[in-house]
């Protein structure tokens, strides 16, 4: 299955932060984008000699379907993806973005919601504090941030929801944890807590909650995402005719045989049915499916090609024909 | 579908026995997790089926009325719990936009900013109304537009990683209750359902439904076998339906006892983040299978070979024997046939 992607284009970027940028996208062609939950995120194709996959908070309203604003900080030791969304993408710009996805959305059966936020940790609170302020769900927002000044979007969300912010210009977290280890020992029998932003400080939130006898169920966490997919390009060959084939990094072992005119059975392409199911000759898979046994796993006799990949370079050598 | 299509359950045309969801790839029979890409057609042998996530056939008036009775005698039919609201609301949209795309002729939308009117020719109803303004409609969302619907819907809400069953509608269900099951976890819901545990297929649906995403459907099917042309097979009337499996007899096979096929579709809803299951469930006779040969005789070399827990589990135990001589003596015949 080919990721669909819906082409937008940047109808504003500007500086939140000196090292924080916000691209607004609209579609190209007028068709409303589609709605979503709120903590959602798109994965934005970055142009460039090296196009990057990032995946990036939507911070707007979740029913905003004429326009989604991203907000980026640079990260120089990044894979180049941040950056390239700071130097080489310009208003008018038309990039391809996934539609919405989201691995950390509230819980709706909650009655309050505490969240935390740590610096750019603060992008997938806006769709948050937007929904929750209309369907009249308590909330409470905590925003740490290392800006004398304020962080990026405070002005913004203390205008929206002014009861529910709590500011905390405090670059070491300490401030925060403080008032944390107040609200944490207060907040009624169905709160739950959601923390995004760098792993230290959500590390140091999710002791303190557990400290104090949060259960795991109602903790939620956003890592800042890397996006997985497909990464290191490797070798193929094939037992039967010996031909080898090389995969790229952002194609799967399916993709690539198929590519080359082989008749792969597949159904599901997420790693999950079996159907495409491959024996493997010699070299090590880098399995990645969720069908196989952990005895099969362990094994390295089979690899499901729709995908897992290759530990190293390769060649993983199948047994095709 | 002709718009002048009867309201009765008077089996199926030629056309429709065509587009049956004949689900048996091979001739033995074991549970996979057999999911595929929706909205993409599925052979069966003589056509294809699969074309749209909701489908409209030519039993849409009887069923809806059917649904309509179903729901005016157990109202528990049909259950929303409270935190479910925006993904009813999230129905409502998947459903009319679904409908009006891919059945223009039935059913149109037309959308204003978050206005919305509605048409469906079929049950001559039309609806101005606000997404996510209760008050809007004449009832509670999921009811409305479920009431509109060959299927039957399960809304999952994904809790961290975890997914409960927190709203549905179920008039069509195959031996199951939705009032019994709603509330309860994924793997709960399938604890009864033999193998699957062990082999690890429910263990994968549940973390490719965990990872399910927008914008992409996928589908699978399921079966069962059910005497008379009867669509309420819920656990609430069992004594309506149960008896029938012990008192049906061989000349009655072709005629009342019937493959029932289940098209289950896994959506991933937008504003909600729920997981939507819509479940059609198809009928067809012994009879109409057999109209298409190689249908039955790899029904009966599947049935044959049926394990026993399988064959206990999906209540066939009374009939199976029977059905399968039934369906050696038709496919004999014909193979002697001389034309």
């Amino acid at each position: 299955m080919a990721v669909t992607t819906l082409a937008v284009r940047v109808a504003e970027a500007r500086a939140l932060a000196p090292d924080v940028r916000e691209l607004v996208l609209e579609p190209v062609d007028g068709t409303p984008l589609p709605p979503f939950s709120p903590g959602s995120h798109v994965v934005v194709h970055v142009p460039g000699e090296r196009p990057r996959k990032n995946a990036y908070s939507l911070a707007c309203a979740p029913w905003s379907t004429d326009r989604y604003r991203i907000a980026v900080r640079r990260l120089d030791a990044g894979r180049g993806g941040s950056v390239g969304v700071h130097a080489r993408v310009a208003p008018g710009d038309v990039l391809a973005i996934e539609p919405p996805r989201n691995l950390f959305a509230p819980v709706a059966r909650a009655t309050r919601h505490v969240l935390v936020a740590g610096g750019i940790g603060i992008t997938p609170f806006v769709s948050y504090a937007h929904q929750l302020r209309a369907e009249g769900v308590a909330f409470e927002l905590h925003y740490a941030f290392r800006e004398p000044g304020g962080g990026p979007l405070l002005d913004e969300l203390e205008a929206l929801c002014p009861d529910a912010v709590h500011a905390y210009a405090d670059p070491t977290g300490q401030t925060l944890l403080a008032a944390l280890d107040d609200v944490l020992s207060r907040r009624p029998l169905g709160t739950h807590l959601s923390v995004c932003g760098p792993a230290p400080m959500m590390d140091a939130v999710v002791a303190l909650a557990g400290d104090l006898g949060w259960p795991a169920s109602r903790i939620h966490l956003e890592r800042f995402s890397v996006e997985a997919g497909p990464t290191a390009p490797f070798e193929v060959q094939l037992a039967g005719d010996g031909r080898r084939l090389s995969v790229g990094e952002d194609e799967s072992l399916l993709e690539a045989l198929e590519a080359a005119g082989l008749d792969v059975p597949y159904l599901c392409r997420q790693g999950i049915c079996g159907e495409c199911r491959t024996g493997v000759v010699d070299g090590t898979p880098d399995h990645r499916d969720m069908f196989l046994t952990p005895e099969e796993r362990a094994s390295d006799a089979w690899v499901m090609p729709c995908v897992s990949r290759c530990a190293g370079a390769g060649p993983l050598v199948l047994d095709l024909p | 579908m002709p718009a002048t299509a009867l309201s009765v359950p008077s089996g199926n045309s030629p056309e429709a026995i065509a587009r049956f969801p004949f689900p048996f790839e091979a001739d033995t029979y074991m549970y996979a997790t057999n999911v595929e890409e929706a909205e993409r057609p599925h052979p069966n042998g003589v056509a294809t089926w699969g074309e749209h996530v909701y489908d409209i056939d030519e039993h849409y008036r009887f069923e809806i009325a059917e649904r309509a009775r179903v729901l005016a005698a157990d109202p528990a039919r049909c259950q929303v719990m409270p935190h479910m609201r925006l993904a009813a609301w999230d129905v409502v949209e998947d459903a009319t936009t679904r409908l009006a795309r891919d059945f223009p002729a039935h059913f149109s939308l037309e959308r204003r900013g978050t206005e919305r009117r509605w048409v469906n020719r079929l049950l001559e109803l039309e609806q101005v109304y606000v997404v996510e303004d209760d008050g809007s409609l004449p009832m509670e969302p999921f009811e409305w537009i479920t009431r509109q619907l060959q299927e039957d819907v399960e809304l999952l809400d994904q809790r961290g990683d975890d997914l409960y069953f927190d709203a549905g509608i179920l008039t069509f269900g195959a031996d199951w209750s939705l009032d019994f099951d709603l509330g309860m976890h994924f793997l709960e819901i399938h604890g009864p359902v033999p193998r699957v545990h062990e082999m690890g297929v429910i263990p994968r649906a549940f973390q490719f439904l965990q990872r399910l995403t927008p914008g992409v459907a996928y589908r699978r099917t399921n079966w069962t076998m059910t005497v008379g042309r009867r669509l309420d097979t819920c656990t609430e009337v069992y004594p309506e339906w149960g008896p029938d499996r012990a008192s049906l007899r061989y000349e009655e096979i072709g005629e009342r006892l019937h493959l029932r096929v289940e098209v289950q579709h896994f959506v991933r809803l937008p504003r909600s983040n729920a997981v939507m299951f819509p479940i059609h469930t198809y009928l067809a006779s012994l009879d109409e299978i057999c109209t298409i040969p190689a249908w039955a005789q790899r029904l009966e070399r599947v049935l044959g070979s049926l394990p026993q827990d399988l064959v206990d589990y999906k209540g066939l135990t009374r009939y199976r024997d029977m059905a399968v001589d039934w369906l050696a003596e038709r496919n004999a015949t014909r193979t002697e046939d001389p034309r």
